[in-house]
């Protein structure tokens, strides 16, 4: 039976059982790629996408719960038109692997969307079921800020 | 002396090769050239190792892989530096898996050297013996060496190609090569006319290649200043390629599961449920686990977890305890190594006081944020490869092995790593890809391990432990000796890599502990090997993850004990010895404001550990939240020798203190019933956004050699955050993780 999805304002039709984690059927099925795959619990947030503006953890909403229309990092900007956060990321050189960012990236957009000038607390509050390997936190916390700022002008 | 002066003369060429519309440079060869890794295609054409200049432009082929370390940006930093092109003009692939890739850096640090007393004659037997790495194709990204490795090599092939695009030139006008110049990709007459490299492109590789001098360091202008990233966009817009975003036409999803009893066989299993279960195309049997390949991952792996597997055992003692038990019995077998021994242990000074003590770590997890991925297509002659892998010649050789092809028949694609830290250098999740997509010919099929999978079938850093003996007189150290026994992960990795069993004394397993810059006057330091056969392997900064902890918690018990500040105690011992290092410890001493005293409920410590060639100093700040113990900040200062990009240095130092104090704070792989207890990141914890400290990092350029940076911020970070709760509570951690012993933030 096919479910309709809205994901990144486009409809799709997808054929998989209802019980298929939304990150397998964006990854697997849609081919976005973006999303990525790390702990399969709910422990890491690599796979971080909004679902009505809302961060979800995408390995845990089974294709059958999806509530609303979908949002992944493909859908927040591009290479040539980046968003504000993305923008800020890349200002910051935050990236080092890069595997876990665009999960930081959509939980630090939903950050800014909810508090547009979060304190360290709040980054702390908001950021800590992202994990970085790597170890990039200073300057996630630094591209936050930096972003909250330009937004603010903007 | 006459053999090691021909040792020593610089036996390879630089070259260059015609291809279709163009030329290509760096072609670099020990007598004979490597085989060109780059083959061909219709309309373009590829033909080295390095850099290719055609009518679309100059694209460089980075031989290092991308793990995160801006291992890509600085090597086309290299090339511009020299080529007279602007950094966007430069397109950056990974290079193939090849010979002509081969790290020289990785073969000069197996030196029985100290390192920080490396004299030029060293130096230099390091670079001939770097030339025996092409021979046995160390296409490695590994041990902190990459800009150690391309320093020379980028630079004189970008200065080759500049000299004889500026030949071609002076051809074409009859004007002098002398009387033109070059700037951002065009050679510059001296009317001011501009030609295009990329039309000079097929011109140039009909001339022999003009050997150029390299520019004097003041003349650089990308070198030294920090440069941003090329692939930070791609990672700020998820379009970075990663192993597990490859998707080819027609693609199917792998699950797998090995026994989890490490080594051990399958004696059977039963896929009755699983075969039924939906999406699933394929049940694999890998004689050593089962495989289930399907229409998409996560029901490939609820189809393998169905599987009903009886396993063998483990070929180790199941319990962590047992395990341990044979690595303390290590410490009475002969000495594998004494890679230090000044002076006489055996005697205690006169006036000296003895103090001693036993230090344990335990095994520990990668945990690369990427689990191991790989896709294969095998088309029956040849066999297609796409994975984030360290050393891509030993993988195309095990690959070839497993599919019974010549390594010729073995393409492998090079993707972005997912966090490397060492455990992309092995190849058994190609192995294992390859065996999968083997099953399904003519199909490619991704295989993405579980992230329980991963953590359970890791290549550990090994447990280990440290007996250690030293003497106090007049508030100085007179003496250390320290036993070291663990397993050896270079002696099984030897083994797995060439099939020959490795042996000789393991300087990994004694690095960061027998050649730290202090003049202690009797210091003997020896290595033991425990015999077990747990899978161990190299994990960011390897022997010095263990050995710096012990070295620098001994250093700041005998401070105490002796009634010193510990970092006074050790500049003393360190300033006539290696003047960059006490230089490191100068500088934090500065950053941080160090007094030697803190306020109540604050705590502070210091460590210094010097590795792949680069001295790195710590001092890590605790505080006491109502009971519960924040890391609050951190000051680092390395001595890098050069800098080529101090703002990658500062990310990789401060990445590989977070990589430390995670599993400092919270790593530990323990066994039972010969199965690895942890599972995933609930029980395998890191640093988060709320407990990982605000740091400062200072990067200094005295040190006589070129350091690495990717893996020596890690090794003094877990005993700075050891001495720092030392002075916090009093209490002094013997043992990692701390989790166990203290209340820390989580």
């Amino acid at each position: 039976m096919a479910t309709a999805l809205k994901i990144n304002g486009k409809q799709h039709q997808v054929d998989l059982p209802g019980d298929v984690p939304l990150l397998w059927v964006l990854r697997d099925e849609v081919g976005l790629t973006g999303t990525k795959f790390g702990c399969g619990v709910a422990a890491c947030g690599a796979c971080t996408v909004h679902i009505d503006g809302e961060p979800v953890r995408s390995c845990q909403v089974a294709l059958s719960d999806v509530w609303g229309d979908v949002t992944t990092i493909e859908g927040i900007g591009t290479p040539d038109a980046m968003a504000a956060v993305q923008q800020a990321w890349v200002d910051h050189q935050v990236a080092q692997c890069g595997y876990c960012q665009s999960g930081q990236i959509m939980q630090a957009a939903a950050l800014l969307a909810e508090k547009p000038t979060p304190s360290d607390a709040d980054i702390d509050e908001a950021m800590q079921g992202n994990l970085c390997r790597c170890g990039t936190y200073p300057r996630i916390r630094a591209a936050i800020h930096d972003a909250a700022s330009k937004l603010k002008e903007a | 002396m006459a053999s090691v002066g021909k040792i020593l003369r610089r036996t390879f060429l630089i070259g260059s090769a015609a291809i279709l519309g163009g030329v290509a440079f760096g072609v670099y060869y020990v007598n004979r050239p490597a085989p060109n890794p780059l083959k061909p295609g219709k309309g373009e054409a590829a033909l080295n190792p390095f850099v290719l200049i055609d009518q679309n432009g100059v694209t460089l082929f980075a031989p290092r892989a991308e793990m995160g370390q801006g291992v890509k940006t600085t090597w086309a930093a290299l090339i511009a530096e020299e080529l007279d092109v602007d950094l966007d003009q430069i397109t950056v692939l990974h290079g193939p898996a090849a010979q002509a890739y081969y790290n020289t850096a990785m073969l000069g640090e197996g030196l029985p050297n100290k390192g920080y007393d490396i004299s030029e004659f060293q130096h230099n037997l390091g670079e001939a013996l770097g030339v025996i790495g092409k021979v046995i194709s160390l296409h490695v990204t590994g041990g902190s060496t990459s800009m150690k490795d391309g320093f020379e090599r980028m630079r004189e092939a970008g200065a080759s190609a500049r000299e004889t695009l500026k030949q071609a030139a002076s051809d074409r006008l009859g004007v002098d090569r002398g009387q033109l110049k070059t700037a951002s990709g065009h050679v510059i007459a001296p009317n001011g006319d501009k030609i295009p490299y990329t039309e000079l492109a097929e011109d140039v590789a009909k001339l022999e290649p003009v050997e150029a001098p390299l520019r004097d360091p003041s003349e650089w202008r990308y070198l030294g200043q920090t440069q941003p990233r090329v692939d930070m966009i791609e990672k700020a817009t998820g379009t970075a390629e990663f192993a597990i975003d490859v998707r080819l036409p027609g693609m199917k999803f792998a699950s797998v599961r090995m026994n989890p009893k490490l080594g051990g066989a399958m004696n059977g299993f039963d896929d009755s449920t699983a075969k039924s279960m939906p999406g699933v195309e394929k049940i694999v049997d890998l004689g050593d686990g089962v495989a289930v390949i399907a229409t998409n991952t996560w029901l490939a792996n609820q189809a393998v977890e169905a599987i009903d597997v009886d396993w063998g055992d483990a070929p180790y003692p199941p319990e962590t305890d047992a395990i341990f038990a044979k690595i303390a019995e290590a410490f009475d077998s002969e000495p594998n190594s004494t890679m230090r021994d000044d002076g006489d242990v055996a005697t205690l000074p006169e006036g000296a006081t003895e103090i001693s003590a036993e230090y344990t770590v335990p095994y520990l997890a990668h945990a690369t944020m990427e689990p191991m991925t790989a896709t294969a297509l095998f088309s029956g002659n040849k066999l297609e490869f796409w994975g984030g892998n360290q050393a891509p010649t030993f993988m195309q050789m095990k690959i070839a092995a497993a599919a019974n092809l010549d390594t010729e028949a073995i393409e492998v694609h090079t993707t972005y790593l997912g966090g490397g830290f060492g455990r992309r250098t092995e190849f058994d999740f190609g192995v294992i890809a390859t065996k999968i997509a083997m099953a399904m010919p003519n199909t490619p099929v991704l295989t993405t391990w579980s992230r329980e999978e991963d953590m359970r079938h890791d290549f550990y850093r090994p447990g280990a432990m440290a007996r250690m003996r030293g003497a106090l007189k007049d508030g100085q150290a007179v003496l250390i000796d320290a036993q070291v026994a663990s397993q050896s992960c270079t002696h099984q990795a030897v083994s797995r890599m060439t099939g020959f069993t490795g042996g000789g004394p393991d300087k990994v397993l004694v690095e960061g502990i027998f050649n730290q810059p202090y003049a202690v006057p009797n210091y003997r330091i020896s290595g033991h090997i425990a015999d077990l056969d747990i899978p161990v392997g190299f994990w960011r900064s390897v022997g010095n993850s263990h050995n710096g902890f012990f070295h620098e918690t001994f250093m700041d018990e005998m401070a105490h004990a002796a009634g010193r500040d510990p970092l006074d105690f050790r500049l003393e011992l360190m300033k006539n010895e290696h003047a960059p290092s006490a230089g490191c410890l100068e500088a934090v001493r500065e950053m941080s404001g160090w007094t030697g005293q803190t306020p109540d409920g604050v705590g502070r410590g210091v460590a210094f550990t010097y590795s792949f060639g680069t001295p790195v100093a710590q001092v890590i700040e605790v505080v006491d939240e109502d009971g519960s113990i924040r890391i609050n900040r951190a000051w680092i200062a390395c001595d890098m020798g050069l800098a080529l990009d101090s703002e990658n240095v500062k990310a990789q130092m401060f990445g590989g203190m977070m990589y430390g104090l995670s599993a400092a704070c919270f790593g530990e792989i323990t066994f039972t019933e010969g199965e690895v207890e942890q599972f995933n990141f609930p029980d395998y914890d890191a640093m988060r956004m709320h407990t990982a400290p605000q740091v400062e990092v200072r990067v200094l350029e005295t040190n006589r050699h070129m350091g690495g940076a990717g893996e020596p911020g890690t090794p003094p970070s877990m005993p700075a955050l050891g001495n720092a709760l030392f002075d916090l509570t009093g209490k002094r951690a013997r043992r990692l993780p701390l989790i166990n012993q203290f209340n820390l933030l989580i």
